[in-house]
């Protein structure tokens, strides 16, 4: 028979502590093996969250620099053949000089402007480099010749001058040079022919082609046709827009109702089944209310398709019942004896319930907000649904125009054809996004001490 | 606290009106579509952007010819598309779902041809493939002695000796993308005449044979061809099918396989040598034209020799251009008005 077993009254006091001893050797044991497991999980998620980081900001950090070629553009009379601009004191109406202002417009855009690229690349290329007209073009971003007409229309008198202008160099080059492409590989595998490549390496020893920090990326529009302009500035109003209406909407929505819910409503089957409702609708499916916001928004109330109002409008729906529980949570918490108090005091129930109980859930409420706008701004598969994933090349100006988000703009980047360019750019725009919300959830953090100390 | 009510108010009294407020006309050209015709539009989008400085620039989406075509025979007014890219001419089912709709002016636009390619890792063995073995790696049931039986094939050089001695693994475009038409069109119809099937099959019989595919080692893929790349990254066996403009940005990582001997190349799709290509399209809502600015000159523009001749930016981009003759004629056809 085991020590433990025996009745108390028959155990020697040595043998009693040997009892005691071994009960808290087995408690000892547990509970460190607790704290070990527990220490586990740990390092084992910060490592996860660790080597995800470690893999995006390595992929993506070459994204934020950007080659650019230092190119002495000269507008040749003999290439850029154009009428003289047209002047206003030469025309009778404003709109007739309108006319033919845009008229002149449309015929420099339609000026073969690779030309003068062409002659500014030759004129950069050691003298006598032989290489075709095709292969050299591939090495400046097709925008180049936008970016060099955009100068021409700005100030028609260069005309016959030479002047310093930076362009980038294209997607494919910037593979070469960054080495995202195998460099050993064979001509046949390569992006570039030999005599491209070789005059690139050119370039940058003599620093026609030089590394900056790439602007482009923040305040640059999507581009297929120029990926190495490709920025994220559409996107980024885009999820702009969209938080806004998110927060206007869902927040004093979502308060409201929580308010209502949980102070004014009186306890009923009714808004039992509200509540009942509320929990279930948290934990649909984002992507349930893409197909709603879809069948209600655009098809039924005929709002334009991938704009950020419908977007944010989906969106909202989705946050509300993340602000409604997280609100009613916090009310709940409030302490009884502060509402009997302002009672007491004879302040009406709206005056205990606004004056006295919400200022204390505000830091919860700013929290639940901030959580919840964040869910928001990273949500991809409802907008994917209300025609979000769509190519857009300009900045929205108001939140009915067409757009794309920043999780969108991800998830397009990604399906890009241009594998080894836009890569490192998808990375590149998670980094972005990955900002974005940590200064939303600083900002949060920093409301809340505030408020807190305030309470 | 008091404005920010306000404000809140206002966007709440906004939206809920709005029904009515945002039906005015939409002034941005709105395209959705095929996404092998996507790179190409988005092109031609932007540079009318920036040709253009009266009009928006078009905005350009993506999902696959079918359901390009699904949304633009939604009907006609704001919300619906006005431009539907695709791979391959509209069905006769989705002309009848578009007349049902109320879009009956549709105007076919066939601006240029793309290749369609097998392709493995760079790293692996060379293919040399025929649509009869690509139908004999595929296909559920295959003729061995006279008589329909299971697929019994496992590896490449079971069906050919001629091929790798490599575990079958095929990953096809699913049937959302055109690119899957022309695929069993040119390749599975086509291999399994040579490979024969058993006489005497009813017709429901015979489009079941032929589109019925094995369950092991053949996926059918629903994204896009990136989609498709990383299938093959992951399992260095798989054979892919692609575009001939996504594996020409993908050289360094991709290795084409021949077809009937023949490499795919701009040259040997446009000569009509190479056996696997189609042409390319979108469809207009004539309906639409006159009252979403810029249709017009938008088709007049992706038609220009700048955009799809020979030489132009199109071309630069992978697109193999069709003749001159024939984009004329498809000009022509559009701007007379619907057939």
């Amino acid at each position: 028979m085991a020590i433990d077993t025996l009745p108390i009254a028959k155990q020697t006091p040595a043998e009693r502590t040997q009892v005691v001893h071994d009960g808290l050797r087995a408690r000892h044991l547990s509970e460190n093996i607790f704290k070990g497991l527990g220490l586990a999980a740990i390092i084992l998620a910060l490592g996860f969250v660790a080597l995800l980081f470690t893999d995006i900001i390595r992929k993506g950090l070459p994204a934020f620099t950007q080659e650019n070629m230092h190119l002495s553009v000269n507008f040749d009379p003999a290439i850029v053949k154009v009428d003289p601009v047209p002047i206003r004191n030469g025309f009778a109406s404003e709109a007739e000089y309108q006319a033919a202002s845009l008229k002149w417009q449309r015929s420099v855009a339609l000026l073969n402007w690779n030309k003068v690229v062409e002659a500014s690349l030759r004129a950069a290329a050691p003298a006598g480099y032989e290489i075709d007209t095709k292969d050299l073009l591939t090495i400046a971003e097709t925008d180049a010749r936008h970016e060099i007409r955009e100068r021409f229309v700005a100030n028609p008198t260069l005309l016959g001058q030479t002047v310093d202008i930076d362009v980038l160099a294209s997607a494919s080059a910037v593979n070469w040079i960054k080495g995202n492409i195998d460099r050993s590989l064979q001509d046949s595998q390569q992006q570039l022919s030999p005599e491209a490549r070789s005059l690139i390496d050119t370039f940058v020893e003599n620093g026609v082609i030089s590394r900056g920090f790439a602007w482009s990326i923040l305040t640059n529009v999507d581009s297929r046709a120029a990926p190495a302009s490709a920025g994220l500035a559409g996107a980024f109003f885009g999820s702009l827009y969209m938080m806004i209406i998110v927060i206007l909407l869902a927040v004093p929505i979502g308060v409201a109702s929580a308010i209502y819910l949980e102070e004014f409503a009186p306890k009923s089957k009714v808004t039992d089944f509200i509540e009942v409702n509320i929990n279930n609708l948290a934990a649909v499916p984002s992507i349930v209310f893409g197909l709603l916001g879809a069948a209600v928004f655009i098809n039924y109330m005929h709002l334009p398709i991938s704009a950020p109002l419908v977007g944010g409008l989906v969106l909202t729906l989705m946050t509300l019942p993340t602000i409604i529980i997280a609100t009613r949570g916090a009310l709940l918490g409030v302490s009884p004896a502060l509402r009997q108090a302002a009672l007491g005091m004879g302040a009406s129930k709206t005056q205990m319930v606004f004056h006295h109980v919400l200022p204390v859930t505000f830091p919860s409420i700013l929290t639940a907000t901030i959580i919840g706008v964040a869910h928001a701004l990273g949500e991809t598969a409802p907008l994917l649904l209300i025609g979000m994933k769509a190519f857009v090349a300009s900045v929205p100006a108001t939140p009915m125009d067409q757009a794309t988000a920043l999780p969108v703009q991800i998830y397009l980047w990604q399906g890009n054809e241009d594998r080894n360019f836009f890569e490192p750019r998808t990375a590149a725009a998670i980094m972005v996004l990955l900002a974005f919300m940590i200064v939303l959830n600083g900002i949060a953090v920093y409301l809340r001490s505030r408020l807190e100390k305030r309470a | 606290m008091k404005t920010a009510l306000l404000v809140s108010a206002a966007v709440i009294a906004l939206a809920m009106t709005s029904t009515g407020a945002f039906a005015q006309s939409r002034d941005t050209i709105q395209v959705s579509g095929s996404s092998t015709v996507l790179p190409f539009a988005s092109i031609v989008a932007e540079e009318f952007g920036s040709a253009f400085p009266e009009f928006k620039t078009p905005v350009v989406g993506s999902g696959g010819t079918g359901a390009g075509l699904k949304q633009f025979c939604e009907g006609v007014g704001d919300n619906t598309i006005d431009i539907a890219n695709a791979s391959r001419p509209i069905k006769d089912s989705e002309r009848e779902v578009c007349t049902t709709n109320g879009v009956t002016d549709i105007r076919e636009v066939q601006f240029g041809f793309d290749g369609i390619v097998f392709a493995s890792a760079a790293t692996g063995p060379d293919f040399a493939l025929t649509p009869v073995m690509v139908y004999k790696a595929l296909a559920a049931q295959v003729m061995v002695d006279g008589k329909l039986v299971d697929n019994p094939y496992k590896t490449w050089k079971e069906i050919d000796a001629s091929l790798p001695d490599m575990p079958i693994v095929l990953a096809i475009p699913a049937s959302n993308h055109g690119t899957r038409e022309v695929f069993q069109e040119k390749v599975v119809a086509a291999g399994a005449e040579e490979a024969g099937l058993p006489e005497g099959l009813s017709d429901e019989d015979k489009a079941k044979a032929l589109t019925t595919f094995r369950q092991d080692g053949v996926t059918e893929i629903a994204g896009d061809y990136t989609e498709t790349l990383a299938r093959l990254k992951s399992d260095p066996n798989t054979v892919g099918v692609f575009g001939l403009s996504f594996y020409d940005e993908n050289k360094d990582t991709l290795k084409v396989a021949t077809v009937d001997g023949i490499v795919p190349t701009n040259e040997s799709v446009a000569a009509g040598e190479y056996p696997v290509s189609r042409p390319l399209y979108f469809y207009v809502k004539g309906q639409h034209i006159g009252i979403v600015p810029g249709i017009e000159e938008y088709v007049q523009f992706f038609l220009s020799d700048a955009m799809i001749g020979e030489g132009s930016t199109l071309e630069a981009a992978g697109l193999i251009p069709q003749p001159a003759d024939k984009t004329a004629e498809v000009l022509a056809a559009f701007e007379a008005g619907a057939k």
